[in-house]
């Protein structure tokens, strides 16, 4: 039975961007993209807030058949000194490098590793396990066999399904040598409506790595259930800080707060 | 303005995060320039070896290049303030459980794995770093501070008077080295806000007779 402890390790939340030629944008289940605003720009604010982690996905670099975009990355990462994760339209260790190069710390896979789950590996030997996320767009979908968590993989921004059972999906990664999974619930993203504690809880006990809960978060509350109920060791908070869609977006200091006094959850403060 | 500070090197090995140091030494006004190769260190004053990558690519990388020697040369043999960061903390040891590797060897001791059966690993995350020594390179530390970790190994020194701080992770773990001008961090000073951009400044500006005692 793989520990359920992060031990002392704070909760994370952690900002992810859908980066589209500099703007951050916000979409809902993973369609109806809106402009947010620069992204070396909002980086810097929420990094400010006390933001923990900054996750940085080039949404068109893989549909588009060309590398991340460098140059913003980099203007990121020269102004927030938390971490950076960079994903999309990575396909090679070459551009693993790239990336690294231009200021990230870890690299993300999503539908490259489903394609070819032979990078998860090679990433892993190269710069170690904990450089390499993998990350997952899941759907709830009928039980049957091939599905037996009644969660299946997609890829592509959601718009193929791939045959394959979420937690199935998540050992296998572990296996290959990822060092987190980041579960990205379709149903859920951009509802405001909560986090798929489900799949997140089953993943999380299904492997021993830190598991990042993504999709849905409208909340503190949100936040705290998925590191009380479901086990995860970070939690993505996007539309709560800043999506136009939100009636009232939220300061990632003023969640931290609410996370440490209602809930008695670890935070960093800045 | 005459600029008298040392220019810190930051060694780029390839699979090291070393434009991220720069971002933040950038930040900070210290003056600073990427090493590519052990020639680059003339007019150099103090060297960061960072790092992402696993132990055994590690060695292999610095070695092809050149770095043991050259860095024994002026940081073992001479004085030059060291600081090594995450891989760049574990390499100092004699050897690695991580691709069973055989390290630099500068400070006794091994590194060892996180025992999985605790607690989620790799650690991955922001821990509590708590002083465990008087080497100066930690002083005015707060004790409850919060610093970004990544890390799935751990060092083990032989002798408990090279560890500077120590954090917990299943174990209590050996988190910072401060050895005479050798210093290294396990957590990521350069990610870790507000005070790991102080821990940076505090190598790259103090005085080195302030900073390294003998």
């Amino acid at each position: 039975m793989p520990a359920m402890t992060t031990g002392n390790l704070t909760t994370r939340l952690i900002a992810c961007f859908d980066v589209v030629e500099g703007r951050v944008t916000k979409a809902r289940r993973f369609e109806d993209n809106i402009d947010v605003g620069d992204a070396a720009e909002i980086a810097t604010s929420v990094y400010a807030d006390g933001i923990d982690e900054i996750i940085f996905y080039d949404i068109l670099a893989s549909a588009q058949r060309r590398q991340a975009d460098l140059l913003t990355i980099r203007a990121v990462a020269e102004q927030v000194f938390v971490p950076l994760t960079v994903g999309g339209g990575i396909r090679s260790l070459e551009d693993m490098h790239a990336v690294l190069d231009a200021g990230a710390e870890k690299i993300s896979l999503d539908s490259m590793a489903v394609r070819n789950p032979e990078i998860i590996a090679q990433g892993s030997a190269e710069f170690g396990r904990q450089c390499i996320v993998q990350s997952m767009q899941v759907k709830r979908v009928p039980v049957h066999p091939e599905i037996p968590s009644g969660y299946e993989v997609f890829i592509d921004g959601a718009r193929q399904a791939t045959g394959m059972d979420a937690v199935a999906w998540a050992r296998r990664g572990e296996e290959l040598g990822a060092g987190e999974i980041c579960v990205n619930s379709i149903d859920q993203d951009g509802t405001h409506h909560g986090y798929d504690l489900e799949i997140t809880r089953a993943i999380a006990e299904a492997v021993n790595l830190p598991v990042i809960a993504s999709g849905g978060a409208g909340s503190a509350e949100h936040a705290a259930v998925a590191f009380t109920k479901a086990g995860a060791s970070a939690a993505i908070v996007s539309s709560l800080l800043y999506s136009p869609r939100m009636e009232r977006t939220v300061p990632v200091g003023e969640i931290k707060a609410e996370l440490a006094k209602r809930y008695g959850l670890p935070v960093r403060l800045v | 303005m005459v600029c008298d500070r040392p220019v810190v090197g930051v060694i780029d090995y390839r699979t090291g995060n070393s434009q991220s140091v720069r971002y933040a030494l950038n930040s900070l006004g210290v003056p600073n320039r990427l090493l590519t190769s052990p020639a680059d260190l003339d007019g150099i004053g103090r060297v960061i070896l960072p790092g992402v990558g696993a132990a055994g690519t590690t060695m292999q990388y610095l070695s092809e290049a050149g770095w043991p020697e050259a860095l024994r040369t002026r940081v073992v043999d001479g004085d030059m303030p060291f600081l090594g960061i995450c891989v760049g903390l574990q390499i100092l040891f004699e050897t690695s459980e991580e691709q069973q590797a055989t390290c630099l060897g500068w400070i006794p001791g091994t590194v060892r794995a996180f025992d999985g059966a605790n607690v989620r690993v790799p650690q991955m995350g922001w821990n509590q770093v708590h002083r465990a020594s008087t080497h100066p390179f930690l002083a005015g530390l707060p004790d409850e501070g919060h610093f970004y970790f990544v890390n799935s190994y751990y060092a083990e020194p032989a002798d408990p008077a090279d560890t500077a701080a120590t954090t917990v992770h299943g174990v209590r773990f050996t988190s910072a080295v401060a050895r005479g001008n050798i210093m290294a961090t396990q957590f990521h000073t350069e990610k870790s806000g507000p005070l790991g951009l102080d821990l940076l400044e505090r190598f790259a500006k103090t005085p080195q007779e302030e900073l390294c005692p003998r």
